[in-house]
């Protein structure tokens, strides 16, 4: 990757860290955690992958994105409106009773949004919806889904992969946010997915693993899964949970509170020193 | 009401699937390895690029109807009742009600009538689980003729619809030129000794027993809710004004049905005393489906009974 390019995604990539910490911080409760491990790679979709027009939304021609971990609303918004979707004024209204912007990714009032996700273990299925009916009509988008690596443990996610590869959907993407971390700990000590690529391999995936912080892996894993013909991929991305903020690296804690008045500036100021 | 003619509201609803499939293109159809159940195996022949088989896997089935609906298709994705709403009540809340997609959620086999397999495949709590999810409208047609019209209005409303259709052959009770019409029940007969109010496989049932009754001088009055919600408040009202004794029938619990959206309208406008049949707080069992109705009172006779 060229570095013109590289210092742009990480420039982005440090907005929408920045975003998802005010609208957390503001909200006064959310999801830090698991939207900053996957702010990387939200970047790279927005930015240099997804066919998605912020003035045409509904383009029925459109790259779909399906952000299965829901509670992560925080980065994909941030993604969102550093795309345009919507104003960087809405941050105000994020869980707020008049506000569009939902606790979790609400498709019929947020522009941009593709799924209503929340429910854990949903939106793969709906990712296998989309891309079956973009094959009816011989269309050429392509569907992404982001899941988290503790909502694998859900089921419904195996009945979605089986259908995936039944139905041999290659314009099907799963990216796994392994970022090793669930509410109660870690995933292998609350209810082990691993070995997630055997699984996923077993399934009829294509599977690749990559360092999901590194826009160089993000790039060739995105480029592979669009070679890969008569199967589905999934990238398995090994992440930080908390990525970004020093004290929230890696800690389970910070799943889902928000920072005080204290801990918001030393994460501003983490980011902005970048 | 033709007795000598009977046909199960799951054929009659893979007969109208399959002729919407031939004259609109969008309409897709998921089934969960119930195709000749439910009867979406006509549709299935005929359309076999626009049919999906998503295996014994309901809530992934519901959630993928979703997705293909965010697409502009129009899924009707069916199992049996027991597993479209109660296996994939959650997909329905989450993936279907809230985002107000618009996929058709078919039930088959709901009730006692389901027979000889018993109490697990018995469902008697769709009604209850269905009713409670905003953007859902709920068809409940009791006969060949109104579950036809039944599946066409499904696929003109934009938003999720929930449609139960019988095991049980029934007798036809409307002809071929009967008008339907959203939310608006239909009643038979102007007595004034009693009402009858009736879903599903239960309208024939009131409607015999109306004519035992008729045999004795008691007028009543059947009226057949094919939609379940919106529910006809205006008829109910009108009956409760006009008649005698109310009833209310149902192949269902009594908890969160026909019976209890009738009296939550009763209660609010005009209280006035409602005998709800159904089940009570139990689950069904195996047997014969007619054995099985008498078993827990859901026959003409006892309706009578309920009106004498």
């Amino acid at each position: 990757m060229e570095n013109s390019k590289k210092l742009f995604l990480e420039e982005k990539a440090n907005s929408i860290r920045k975003n998802i910490i005010n609208l957390v911080y503001k909200a006064g409760s959310g999801h830090p955690g698991g939207s900053l491990s996957i702010a990387d790679i939200i970047t790279y979709l927005y930015f240099e992958e997804l066919n998605v027009n912020p003035k045409n939304p509904q383009n029925p021609e459109r790259d779909r994105f399906v952000l299965s971990k829901g509670h992560c609303a925080p980065a994909l918004y941030s993604a969102l409106m550093e795309k345009e979707f919507f104003a960087k004024t809405n941050i105000e209204d994020f869980r707020q009773v008049n506000g569009i912007l939902q606790g979790h990714p609400d498709m019929k009032h947020i522009p941009g949004v593709d799924m209503t996700t929340g429910s854990l273990g949903q939106g793969l299925s709906a990712s296998v919806g989309m891309a079956i009916a973009g094959k009816l009509d011989n269309k050429n988008y392509r569907v992404y889904c982001v899941l988290g690596d503790g909502e694998i443990e859900e089921g419904q996610i195996w009945e979605a992969a089986m259908s995936a590869s039944h139905y041999k959907l290659d314009n099907l993407c799963a990216i796994v946010d392994n970022n090793n971390l669930q509410i109660d700990g870690e995933i292998g000590k609350v209810m082990s997915p691993y070995p997630i690529d055997k699984k996923f391999e077993s399934f009829g995936f294509n599977v690749i693993q990559i360092d999901g912080h590194n826009f160089d892996e993000i790039e060739e894993a995105l480029e592979n899964s669009k070679k890969c013909k008569g199967k589905p991929t999934v990238i398995i991305a090994k992440t930080i949970k908390g990525k970004g903020i020093s004290y929230m690296e890696d800690k389970a804690e910070w799943h889902g509170k928000a920072p005080n008045e204290e801990q918001y500036n030393i994460a501003i100021q983490e980011l902005e020193g970048k | 009401m033709n007795k000598d003619v009977k046909i199960a509201t799951r054929a009659s609803f893979g007969e109208a699937l399959k002729e919407l499939g031939d004259e609109n293109e969008n309409i897709v159809v998921l089934d969960a390895d119930l195709s000749g159940a439910t009867k979406t195996s006509s549709f299935a022949k005929a359309h076999p690029d626009r049919f999906f088989d998503m295996g014994i896997a309901e809530s992934n089935m519901m959630a993928v109807a979703s997705g293909m609906a965010s697409c502009g298709k129009i899924p009707f994705a069916a199992s049996f009742a027991v597993f479209s709403t109660g296996r994939a009540y959650d997909q329905l809340r989450a993936s279907i009600a809230y985002p107000n997609q618009n996929v058709k959620v078919v039930g088959t086999h709901y009730g006692l009538t389901v027979g000889e397999d018993g109490a697990t495949h018995q469902m008697l709590e769709d009604i209850s689980l269905v009713r409670g999810l905003p953007n859902f409208t709920i068809f409940a047609p009791s006969d060949d003729i109104s579950s036809k019209w039944a599946v066409k209005e499904a696929a003109k409303i934009k938003g999720p619809v929930y449609l139960r259709f019988c095991r049980l052959a029934t007798p036809v009770i409307y002809d071929e030129n009967q008008k339907f019409e959203l939310g608006k029940g239909i009643c038979f007969g102007d007595g004034k000794d009693a009402t009858v109010f009736a879903t599903g496989d239960m309208v024939c049932k009131a409607l015999e027993a109306k004519e035992i009754l008729e045999k004795e001088n008691i007028n009543i009055r059947v009226v057949d809710f094919h939609t379940i919600k919106p529910i006809d408040k205006e008829l109910i009202l009108k009956c409760a004004k006009e008649t005698d004794k109310l009833i209310s029938i149902e192949d269902h619990s009594v908890y969160g049905g026909l019976g209890d959206m009738i009296s939550d309208v009763l209660i609010s406008e005009y209280p006035k005393k409602l005998i709800k049949m159904g089940v009570r707080d139990e689950f069904g069992k195996s047997g014969k489906a007619e054995e099985v109705l008498k078993a827990y009172g859901l026959t003409a006779e006892k309706i009578v009974e309920n009106i004498r």
